[in-house]
């Protein structure tokens, strides 16, 4: 009887809202295109800062979000400004677009950005840009790709989320390896790190050697093989692409040799992630790539777990980050386009991350605990905030980890925006579970989600094409 | 009269009628409308004619995801049924105590789907949990229930016993309603406990009993919410298994991971049309089968 609740809602909550739906109308005739919701007139440097602001998709998680939100609040002086504290929540935002109440400002995903504004449902931000003072060129240019649909930014990137090679110390000498042995440098010396490292005997693990992180990673290591799973304009999947093939062979074959993908994923789902029992401090994991929050929480319930740190590399050893993150966004029709723009530049300003890069550091003082930088997706305050704030440790592992994670951050890559990324993902994705669950070799599964994934961007790009009188 | 007592009854129907109007029989008939169309919800739809119902035909996705869900069903439906009606004829014998074993029997159908579902991850873990573990005090290693195609279904199926509670409850009342008298007749014919029980409890509750399978079919045909929890949304963000697929995940993946909503809608109605023909088929057999009290 439990399905009936769930498909009650479904029914109730989604067909009501299809039902009840009349759209805003497409990339052609959507809100967004009415005069003064966008272009020049809705953005301006002295528009009155009066009316409502509603955002969703933002959380007070932190003083790094408290102290940015209070300044930006400050400078939308005179407006009510309400939070609907949270992730974006898609089908939330949705139920908005389809009601005609639409957010007046969103944070979302960096990747939904391209299918957002393929659909007209958030609206183009150089004219806001402009009008407040942001150069463009102030954020990193991977996360700005990332936001930019058609030539146009739909999207102000805020964070940057990078991978490091995060390795236990102990593990690797009783073993007699190194940390360039598992930095993905030599994939050969990561498979023969890997099956050193391993522990275990018949179905049990007890240590992992080394976790190659899929199916999330597969961009980064295609990415380190020389290879690309979608081309530059976002237009062709690339994920039959022999590099690609070659990566996913590879990283599927670190698990294999330690008894399946299934066998190490139930032993990882078992471990302490977020406690001073972690992996590294429980010694039951040789390396792994992460993404550099994980240095933080390490950092805090682990201060003297054995581990060390380094970029990843590709196989020329240079240093290879995947970034993600996330974007503000306004919504066409949001009612109040000029102070969300300019709440949304004020959150991404050099001066705000910095204070609160400040009341981070006094935070981490107060704690006893190191600070270990801050990635905002702004290349201006992460460079002011590493030379004035970050400093020397003394402890040469955790120091090492901050100089890997700024080091990765000047080296990073995304995947390009696209109206279909979300299917884009799934083709992959599922591709990746269906070779790890044992269902199908790493070409065959590639070459199918390369069918997959290409339809549905000759879809998406077809419409969006067929808006755009191409 | 008659017309003033109409009204009435319409009076006291109408938040009902109200309801049903506004919340289910408009939804479904624009759903109707929108499985006929492009709509993603952002954009006004397109008419498309039976275009999404022959996407169906093509869609690899969707035929896997049926056939994930008659699976379980087939398998699900007779072991829920079989455990509740065994859990219910172990109360009745209970005595005293079936008031303690109803509501330990009862409190796990309390307990939220999300947190089922990943409760499923912890206690079907192919390491540490706790399933493999007793598993393993019988010198049977136990497989990787979480992650091996084969042993999803059979490991939500298992988990879907949790939830019984609400069954054994339906079925026990049926039971205690059951005439003493016809016990007894039987017993004076010499039946033991199983053929009083094949001969008289199950006649005498297959109305109610009747009843669970009907629900618990078209509950089986719709799962969504443990199997989406463990393998599509908290509990793996990144890792997801196609053996756990179920039509109406698919459904709601199409409608709010991609937009599709017109598709997603044609999803529903051919799902609404499955259930509706096998209900169709449960209540024609059902006539043979079902003793009701009210037909003597």
């Amino acid at each position: 009887m439990r399905g009936l609740r769930p498909t009650a809602a479904l029914v109730a909550g989604g067909l009501l809202l299809a039902g009840c739906a009349e759209g805003t109308g497409g990339p052609s005739g959507g809100a967004g295109d009415e005069e003064g919701e966008t272009g020049g007139s809705a953005f301006s440097a002295d528009a009155s800062m009066e009316g409502e602001l509603s955002i969703m998709g933002f959380g007070l998680d932190d003083e790094i979000a408290e102290v940015r939100f209070d300044l930006a609040e400050q400078a939308v002086d005179g407006v009510e400004v309400s939070l609907a504290e949270g992730g974006l929540d898609m089908q939330q935002f949705l139920s908005s677009v389809a009601s005609g109440d639409v957010p007046s400002l969103i944070r979302a995903d960096r990747t939904q950005i391209g299918t957002l504004a393929s659909r007209g449902a958030i609206q183009p931000l150089d004219d806001c840009l402009e009008a407040e003072g942001v150069d463009p060129g102030q954020f990193l240019e991977p996360a700005l790709a990332q936001v930019t649909f058609a030539d146009q930014v739909y999207g102000i990137p805020e964070f940057n989320q990078v991978r490091l090679t995060m390795a236990n110390e102990q593990l690797l000498e009783e073993a007699g390896l190194t940390l360039e042995d598992v930095n993905g440098s030599d994939w050969e010396a990561v498979t023969n790190a890997n099956q050193k490292l391993f522990q275990g005997s018949g179905s049990r693990v007890e240590v992992i050697g080394y976790d190659s992180k899929l199916p999330e990673f597969l961009p980064m290591w295609a990415r380190a093989n020389g290879g690309a799973m979608l081309s530059e304009d976002g237009r062709t999947a690339q994920l039959d692409d022999p590099a690609v093939v070659e990566a996913l062979e590879w990283a599927v074959g670190i698990y294999d040799d330690q008894g399946g993908f299934g066998q190490v994923k139930a032993f990882r789902d078992s471990a302490d992630f977020f406690g001073a029992g972690n992996q590294f401090a429980s010694g039951t994991l040789g390396a792994m790539p992460m993404e550099h929050w994980y240095v933080n929480v390490l950092n805090e319930v682990s201060p003297d777990a054995p581990v060390i740190f380094d970029t990843v590399r590709d196989r020329q050893g240079e240093p290879i980050s995947y970034a993600t993150g996330s974007a503000w966004a306004i919504p066409a029709g949001s009612d109040n386009p000029a102070a969300a723009c300019r709440f949304a530049a004020t959150m991404v300003a050099t001066d705000s991350w910095f204070a609160a890069a400040e009341e981070r550091v006094a935070a981490r003082e107060e704690a006893g605990l190191q600070f270990t930088g801050l990635l905002t997706g702004n290349q201006e305050a992460d460079q002011r905030i590493q030379e004035e704030l970050v400093e020397p440790s003394g402890e040469e592992n955790w120091d090492s980890a901050v100089e890997a994670i700024y080091e990765a951050n000047e080296n990073t890559f995304t995947l390009p925006a696209n109206p279909a990324d979300a299917e884009f993902d799934r083709a992959w994705k599922d591709a990746v579970n269906r070779v790890l669950n044992g269902q199908q070799q790493p070409a065959e599964a590639l070459a199918d989600a390369q069918e997959q994934a290409q339809q549905a961007l000759d879809r998406a790009w077809e419409e969006w094409d067929a808006t755009q009188g191409q | 009269m008659a017309r003033r007592e109409l009204r009435y009854a319409l009076l006291f129907l109408s938040p009902w009628l109200v309801g049903f109007a506004v919340f289910t029989a408009w939804p479904m008939l624009y759903s109707g409308y929108l499985s006929l169309t492009d709509y993603d919800v952002i954009s006004d739809p397109s008419f498309v004619g039976t275009s999404n119902y022959e996407r169906i035909l093509a869609d690899r996705d969707a035929h896997q995801a049926l056939r994930n869900t008659v699976w379980y069903t087939v398998v699900q439906v007779p072991a829920y049924v079989t455990v509740s009606v065994l859990l219910a004829l172990l109360l009745n014998q209970a005595g005293r105590a079936a008031g303690f074993f109803r509501t330990v029997f009862f409190m796990p159908s309390m307990t939220p789907p999300v947190a089922t579902g990943v409760l499923l991850l912890l206690l079907f873990n192919g390491q540490d949990g706790l399933i493999n573990t007793v598993l393993g005090w019988v010198g049977i290693e136990g497989p990787n229930w979480t992650t091996d195609p084969t042993w999803i279904k059979p490991g939500l199926v298992l988990m879907s016993l949790l939830t019984v509670g609400g069954s054994v409850i339906i079925l026990l009342a049926a039971i205690r309603n059951v005439p003493q008298e016809l016990y007894d007749a039987a017993l004076v014919d010499g039946a033991g406990f199983w053929r009083k029980t094949w001969s008289v409890t199950m006649p005498m509750i297959s109305g109610p009993l009747f009843f669970v399978i009907v629900v618990n079919t078209i509950a089986a045909l719709q799962t969504f919410t443990e199997a989406y929890t463990a393998f599509f949304g908290v509990g793996n963000t990144t890792y997801s298994n196609d053996a756990a697929e179920f039509y109406v995940i698919h459904l709601f993946r199409q409608a709010f991971e991609f937009l599709h909503m017109g598709y997603a809608s044609a999803l529903a109605w051919l799902l609404f049309l499955v259930i509706m023909a096998i209900t169709a088929v449960q209540v024609l057999v059902s006539r043979r089968l079902v003793y009701y009290e009210a037909d003597r």
